[in-house]
C-alpha cells in the first residue's frame, strides 16, 4: 500500500486540564474523502487545526506525503501549506479586499503571481462555483451567507491544492443552498483529485460528500468506516449522534430550569 | 495576620511578568519574521497613509492649540518678573522636545492604536488570521511588521510637522494677541532652537510609533471572545499605548538630557 497522505499517530492537544485531543490515529489515502462527525466542543475543529499548524499539539506525529509536520513553523510551515486549502466555517473572507482579490489572495502573495493573471484565475474560480464575474467587483460584507461560502470555496481551490479541508461547510445556509454547497464541493474535490477531510454535525453533508466517516467523541475516534456503514456502525454513540436522539450515551451538559 | 494581600500582590506581579514576557516575545518575532521576505509593500505604503496622512489633522489642531496656550500661559507667568522675551525659547523647546512627541504619540495612540487592535481583534475571531496562515502567508510578515515600519517612519515626520505648526501657534498667540515684533519672536525662536532639541523629538517619536503599533497589534492578535474581546483589546491597546510612551519619555529625556 502507498504511503497515506495524511497519517495522524497518537495526536494529543489539551487545553488546561482539559483533553480535547486524546490519542488520534488517523491514516487516509491520496484522493479520499473523511468527514469527522461530533458533537458540539468534542475537539473536530482542533483536529483540522492542529494539522494545519494552526495549533502545535502537545504530543503525537502529523505526517503530510510522509513528513513529519507537527513542529514547522516560518518558511518551512509556508511551504507545506501549499499543498492545503480550507474552508472555514465563517468563511473568513478579508473583508477588506474585494472578491476577486480575496481568490487571488493565494496566487498573489504566497505563489507571486502577477495581479492580472491571478484574477484571471479568480474569476475562473468564481465561475466555477458558479457566481459570475461581476461578484468578484463587490465586498464579502455586500454577499449573502451562502455566496460568502461559494466564495470562500473558490479560494481553497484556486492554488489547486492536493488537500482540502472544509470546516462545517454547510452551517447556517438554508437545505436547498446547503446541498448546492455540498455539490460543489464534490464536484472540486473530485475535479482536482484532492484528498479532503470535512467536520460537520450535517449528517446529509457527511453522507454525501465522504468516503469514510468517523466519529470523535471525548477526544478519542470511536468508530471509522465507510459512508454507506454509518448506519449499521452497530456503535451506540454513532446511531444516537446519526439520529439526533436526546436519550443514549451521549449526555449533554444541561441544568435543569 | 492574612497573607492574601501578599498573595495578591505576588499573583499581581507575576501576571505583569508574564504580560511584559509575551509581549517582548511577540515584538522580537514580528522583527524576526518581518527581516525576512516576502516584504509586503502595499502594507506598508498603506499603513503610512493611515498613520501618518490620515492622522495629520487631529494632530495639527491638537499643535496648534498647544502652542497657542503654550505662548499664553508663559507670557501670564513670565510676565510677573519681566521675562516675556523668554517665550519664543519656553514655546519651541517645550513643543520639540516634550509636548509635540507625546501630544502627537497620544493621538496617534488614540487613533491608530485603536484602530489596529480592532482590526486585526476581528480578523482573529473571524479566522482571517488563520486563513492567512493557509495562504502560505505568515501574519507577523503580512500583518505587524507593515504596522511596526509604517509607525516608526511616519511618527517622527508627523511631529516635526506638528513642532512647525505647534510654534506656528506661539508666533500667531504672542504677535496678533501680546503683541511682540514677529521677527524679534521669529530670531530668538530659531537662535535658541538646538538640534539635539529637534532630534531628541524625532527619536522619541519613533520609539512611541513603535510602542503604539506594537501595543495595537499585541493586543489584536491576542483577542478574543467576538465583539466583546475586540472591544476590550481596543482598550487595552490604548491605554497600555498610552502608559508606555509616558513611561518611555521619561527614560529617554534622561538618556539626552540629564547632566
Amino acid at each position: 500500500m502507498d504511503s497515506p497522505k495524511i497519517s495522524l499517530k497518537g495526536v494529543r492537544k489539551a487545553f488546561g486540564p482539559k483533553k480535547v485531543l486524546d490519542g488520534i490515529d488517523i491514516d487516509l489515502a491520496a484522493g479520499q474523502s473523511l468527514v469527522v462527525i461530533g458533537g458540539s466542543g468534542s475537539g473536530k475543529s482542533v483536529l483540522l487545526k492542529c494539522i494545519l499548524g494552526l495549533l502545535r499539539p502537545d504530543g503525537g506525529s502529523i505526517r503530510i506525503d510522509g513528513e513529519e509536520t507537527a513542529r514547522l513553523s516560518g518558511n518551512e510551515r509556508a511551504r507545506v501549506m501549499k499543498k492545503f486549502g480550507m474552508l472555514f466555517q465563517g468563511g473568513a473572507l478579508f473583508d477588506s479586499l474585494r472578491v476577486w482579490q480575496n481568490v487571488a489572495f493565494g496566487p498573489i502573495q504566497a505563489d507571486g503571481m502577477a495581479p492580472d493573471a491571478a484574477k484571471e484565475v479568480a474569476l475562473a474560480k468564481l465561475a466555477a462555483v458558479g457566481l459570475p464575474a461581476e461578484v468578484g467587483e463587490l465586498y464579502p460584507s455586500e454577499l449573502s451567507g451562502g455566496m460568502q461560502k461559494r466564495v470562500a470555496l473558490a479560494r481553497a481551490i484556486a492554488r489547486e491544492p492536493e488537500i482540502i479541508f472544509f470546516d462545517e461547510p454547510t452551517t447556517g445556509l438554508d437545505p436547498i443552498m446547503a446541498d448546492v454547497i455540498n455539490d460543489l464541493i464534490v464536484k472540486c474535490v473530485r475535479g482536482l483529485g484532492a484528498t479532503a477531510i470535512s467536520i460537520t454535525h450535517d449528517m446529509g453533508s457527511a453522507r454525501k460528500i465522504g468516503d469514510r466517516i468517523t466519529m470523535i467523541y471525548d477526544g478519542k475516534l470511536i468508530w471509522q468506516g465507510a459512508t454507506a456503514d454509518v448506519d449499521s456502525s452497530g456503535n451506540a454513540y454513532v446511531d444516537q449522534f446519526i439520529h439526533g436522539k436526546a436519550e443514549g450515551p451521549i449526555k449533554m451538559q444541561v441544568r435543569r430550569l | 495576620m492574612s497573607l492574601a494581600p501578599v498573595a495578591l500582590l505576588g499573583r499581581m506581579t507575576l501576571a505583569f511578568l508574564a504580560l511584559v514576557g509575551s509581549v517582548t516575545a511577540f515584538a522580537a518575532q514580528a522583527i524576526a519574521q518581518g527581516c525576512r521576505p516576502p516584504y509586503y509593500r502595499q502594507q506598508i505604503v498603506r499603513q503610512m497613509l493611515e498613520i501618518g496622512y490620515y492622522s495629520l489633522p487631529v494632530v495639527g489642531l491638537t499643535a496648534i492649540f498647544t502652542g497657542m496656550v503654550l505662548a499664553l500661559q508663559s507670557y501670564t507667568g513670565f510676565a510677573r518678573f519681566s521675562a516675556e522675551s523668554a517665550i519664543p525659547q519656553v514655546v519651541v523647546v517645550s513643543l520639540t522636545r516634550e509636548l509635540g512627541p507625546v501630544l502627537a504619540g497620544l493621538m496617534v495612540a488614540g487613533r491608530v492604536g485603536a484602530a489596529m487592535a480592532a482590526e486585526i481583534g476581528t480578523m482573529r475571531v473571524t479566522e482571517q488570521i488563520d486563513a492567512l496562515t493557509t495562504l502560505s502567508t505568515d501574519p507577523f510578515r503580512y500583518l505587524v511588521m507593515p504596522r511596526l515600519l509604517a509607525a516608526m517612519v511616519t511618527l517622527p515626520i508627523l511631529v516635526l510637522v506638528a513642532d512647525l505648526i505647534g510654534v506656528l501657534g506661539g508666533y500667531l498667540v504672542a504677535v496678533y494677541k501680546l503683541e511682540f515684533n514677529d521677527l524679534t519672536y521669529l530670531k530668538n525662536t530659531l537662535d535658541y532652537l538646538e538640534v539635539e532639541d529637534v532630534l531628541s523629538g524625532v527619536v522619541k517619536a519613533a520609539v512611541f510609533g513603535f510602542l503604539i503599533a506594537l501595543m495595537g497589534c499585541y493586543q489584536g492578535y491576542h483577542s478574543r471572545g467576538g465583539a466583546q474581546g475586540v472591544g476590550a483589546a481596543t482598550t487595552a491597546a490604548v491605554v497600555s499605548a498610552s502608559v508606555l510612551i509616558l513611561t518611555f519619555n521619561y527614560f529617554l529625556t534622561e538618556a539626552f538630557f540629564a547632566r
